[in-house]
């Protein structure tokens, strides 16, 4: 559709003798949350990483709010307005949660070329930061050195460093991995909050989750996209079904 | 002219195999143990020192190259186990600073026993006069003995880690090491040996080159930043690579001493030519790995996965 | 208590010249201009190294380029200072900026061969200079003159003018670190990937640093030049970088005075054991083993919380 603020187009991504990404074909309207499942190995963080920038696709094209993105940067595209959150968490650990948010703020703060007047002094920065403190769930906890967070709590503070960007386009990668079932309750009301007001792409292993947050969800298996639909056509897709064979089917 | 080309080529194969022992000792211990060794240099000093030496008192090369092996192997097991079994977790800044440590006190040490005048070592009587290649060209019985010595142990070395079970865990070390002793490789005893292999390569070099440059302190300085360059060049913890990018090395530094210079005459004025030439040829090598590492970051044979 | 120590040390600096002149002891204050000047040098390195996560086998070339723009101005008539150390800064930030803009595309070991090799091409280079005294070096006519009254042969007035450039640097690097700039610096070696992932272009931070701290050893190595009144090839070497390398780690790398206390260790212990043995190199070597096995993070992480500043 012309109106898909994400547009993927005949992706592709070799690795050796391996096709990671088998033409994927992509369209993720404004404001939609769409799942992204598959088995193991199926390519989805693969697919993440050239979405985000940090893998170039070997042919095939990302359209992002009407602009070719495919040759764009990291850090490019989040300016742009696409940013993602990591399966492995990757925070500054020894820094404070604040601190953490206050360095994504600042990114998009004008230049960081200020040599002499001490970060601290920068009220701006830190109310923005505190606030999204709160929005991630982490109020109470801001002052905490990040390496010293329970793990969940660290994974609040992963999606908070993407929300920080303002983009308006979240990739999250797994973003409940590793949690346990009240933490990841959390992490589903934070991700439903966000809903409309951002399109987000949602990767995730946890089916009930994914069933209950997701708009629509395409399913990849072997790099290729083998169906999207509504959570209720994928659940009757007996191709989804066949690939999950030996996987708890979603139920 | 002919004779030139094919004196320096030979020049350069025996530069070049003998950079490679040195670098085969270096490359599996930053590719296994990923540990910078700053001192790996003051090995081949000792094992130069320990052949002068032993020379002098028995005037027998082969025993003194022998001792020499033997000696070094043993001063280098002696160190892993005492200081640089230590390091192996710490950073590698901690490892520079604890190599070069060493160095200091292997240089001072040598100094102490040996002075700071370069020792006298000669070439065995055996060896010591040229040999007829071609008709008409000559080249020293020496050289080709080293060319020899040099061939025997890339072999050695190829087929003791790529055809035996030891070579086989060093070579899984060395793509993986975490894995490697998780599938039950006796880590501690491998790293030993290595450090023990790569010291005795260091030996051999040491009293191969010997008779050619000089023996004496700070020795190894000078030949260690050429051996961090072929290893950069082949690939990280890849004993081909070590070998492959020696060869690289030894023949673009010697060929490149030797040409180089006339070949600038032969276009430019001769007072910019005879300024330039050793330069360009010094930083020759530099060229050439930044070149390699420019198309291929990771050095021509990457070990690791 | 921090505060106290540093006021002590102040006066200390301030004041030891002037005991030593008084009891004729002149040679420890050009010593002390010589450990100022490697603090400087080495600080610069910490900059990039314990700060930026940049580790650099090549920094002695921008020691090296400073104290021979310094050198070759003078052998050509320019004798001030204003504009001879200005331009050594300027110089050696330029070369800075090149190396970096290659070096800066490769990392870890890689990263550190590739400034190795830079530096060794930059010694060659001023090997093959014959007009500027090539293997052998060149001398300097004169200290460079700065004007006001003050003439720099004067190894108290050296001194001051060395010790006031050096604070001043150090103050101007405290609070860069805790400027945007060197929060962002800072929080790339920290995670990079991140740091990109959010919108940071990474490179071009990493290259501005690189290039300061080639600035920074720049004027060191003006300073150096007037120290000895004399510049060699033999400044650049690679051992000559090591050594800068062990004076930060030394000191504690990523601490703000890591880089002033590994020189002044490093040095003192270099003269101190000199004096008793001509095998000085021995002692040194294990003290330097001692420090780095049993003092993790250098002798400023051993300090720290009372005379060390962490960030």
């Amino acid at each position: 559709m012309a109106d898909a603020l994400l547009k993927v187009d005949g992706l592709l991504k070799h690795f050796g003798g391996v096709t990671a990404t088998d033409h994927v074909d992509l369209s993720v309207p404004s404001g939609e949350l769409h799942g992204l499942i598959g088995p193991n190995g199926a390519g989805k963080t693969t697919l993440i990483h050239q979405l985000s920038g940090a893998l170039r696709a070997d042919a095939g094209t990302i359209f992002f709010n009407g602009r070719d993105i495919t040759r764009a940067s990291l850090h490019q595209r989040v300016h742009f307005g696409v940013a993602r959150s990591y399966q492995i968490t990757s925070i500054f650990r020894s820094v404070t949660v604040v601190h953490n948010l206050a360095l994504a703020v600042l990114a998009r703060s004008g230049s960081s070329l200020g040599f002499w007047r001490p970060l601290a002094r920068e009220p701006v920065l830190f109310d923005e930061a505190r606030a999204l403190v709160n929005q991630v769930g982490l109020g109470g906890r801001e002052n905490v050195v990040a390496g010293r967070l329970a793990h969940g709590e660290q994974r609040q503070l992963e999606v908070g460093l993407a929300l920080a960007t303002r983009a308006r386009l979240l990739l999250l990668d797994e973003p409940m991995a590793g949690l346990g079932p009240e933490e990841s309750q959390r992490m589903v009301a934070l991700i439903a909050g966000l809903k409309g007001a951002i399109t987000l792409l949602l990767v995730e292993h946890d089916m009930d989750a994914v069933f209950r947050l997701a708009d629509r969800i395409s399913v990849l298996d072997s790099g290729r996209i083998i169906a999207t639909g509504t959570p209720e056509a994928i659940r009757n897709d007996e191709g989804v079904k066949r690939a999950y064979l030996g996987e708890a089917a979603p139920a | 002219m002919a004779t030139l080309i094919l004196e320096q080529t030979l020049n350069g194969l025996q530069f070049g195999l003998m950079l490679f022992l040195l670098a085969a000792g270096l490359t599996l211990v930053f590719g296994i143990m990923d540990l910078i060794n700053l001192a790996h240099g003051s090995l081949y000093m000792i094992g130069a020192y320990l052949v002068a030496t032993v020379v002098r008192a028995t005037g027998s090369f082969a025993l003194a190259v022998l001792v020499a092996v033997v000696g070094t192997a043993a001063i280098g097991v002696l160190l892993e186990v005492t200081v640089l079994r230590r390091l192996y977790t710490r950073d590698h800044l901690s490892q520079v600073l604890a190599t070069f440590a060493l160095l200091l006190i292997c240089n001072e040490i040598v100094r102490i026993i040996f002075g700071s005048q370069p020792m006298m070592l000669s070439m065995p009587d055996a060896l010591a006069g040229p040999v007829q290649l071609l008709p008409g060209f000559y080249y020293p019985a020496f050289r080709l003995a080293v060319i020899g010595v040099g061939l025997a142990v890339a072999m050695l070395l190829y087929l003791l880690v790529g055809q035996t079970r030891a070579g086989m865990w060093v070579r899984a070390g060395a793509s993986n090491r975490e894995m490697a002793a998780a599938m039950g490789v006796d880590v501690k005893l491998l790293f030993t040996a290595v450090f023990g292999v790569g010291a005795a390569l260091c030996a051999i070099a040491g009293a191969m080159l010997g008779p050619i440059l000089a023996v004496q302190v700070g020795m190894g300085e000078s030949i260690l930043i050429l051996a961090f360059v072929v290893i950069v060049i082949g690939g990280i913890g890849s004993i081909r690579g070590a070998l492959v990018g020696a060869l690289l090395v030894g023949m673009v530094d010697t060929v490149g001493r030797a040409f180089l210079p006339m070949l600038l005459r032969s276009f430019l004025s001769p007072a910019v030519a005879s300024g330039l030439g050793p330069t360009l040829a010094s930083i020759a090598i530099y060229v050439l790995m930044a070149a390699v590492l420019f198309w291929r970051p990771q050095g021509l044979f990457p070990a690791r996965a | 208590m921090r505060n106290g120590l540093a006021i002590s040390m102040l006066v200390l600096l301030v004041a030891f010249p002037l005991a030593a002149k008084h009891w004729d002891q002149l040679f420890y204050v050009s010593f002390a201009s010589r450990i100022l000047i490697y603090a400087l040098a080495a600080s610069s390195l910490n900059l990039i190294l314990g700060y930026g996560g940049m580790v650099s086998f090549g920094h002695a070339a921008f020691l090296g380029t400073g104290a021979y723009a310094v050198a070759i101005l003078m052998a050509e008539g320019v004798t001030s200072a204003w504009l001879s150390w200005p331009l050594a800064v300027m110089v050696s930030a330029l070369f800075a900026l090149v190396i970096g803009a290659v070096s800066l595309r490769t990392r870890g070991v890689y990263f550190i061969m590739i400034t190795l090799a830079f530096a060794q091409m930059a010694y060659y280079l001023f090997i093959s200079l014959r007009a500027y005294g090539g293997e052998d070096g060149l001398n300097l006519a004169a200290r460079s003159r700065v004007g006001f009254g003050l003439d720099l042969a004067g190894d108290l007035t050296f001194y001051y003018v060395v010790l006031a450039l050096v604070m001043a640097c150090l103050y101007l690097m405290q609070r860069l670190l805790s400027a945007r700039f060197g929060q962002v610096v800072q929080a790339i070696r920290d995670n990079e990937t991140r740091m990109e992932a959010i919108g940071f272009p990474t490179y071009r931070y990493k290259l501005i640093c690189f290039a300061l701290a080639g600035g920074a050893a720049g004027l060191a190595g003006a300073l150096l030049a007037n120290q000895n009144g004399f510049v060699s090839p033999n400044l650049l070497q690679w051992t000559q970088s090591g050594t800068l390398m062990v004076m930060v780690i030394l000191g504690g790398v990523g601490y703000l005075y890591g880089g002033a206390l590994g020189a002044a260790v490093f040095l003192i212990l270099e003269e101190a054991l000199s004096a008793y043995t001509v095998h000085w190199q021995l002692g040194l070597g294990l003290a330097l083993l001692a420090i780095v096995l049993y003092a993790r993070q250098g002798l400023a992480g051993l300090l720290a919380g009372s005379a060390a500043e962490r960030r």
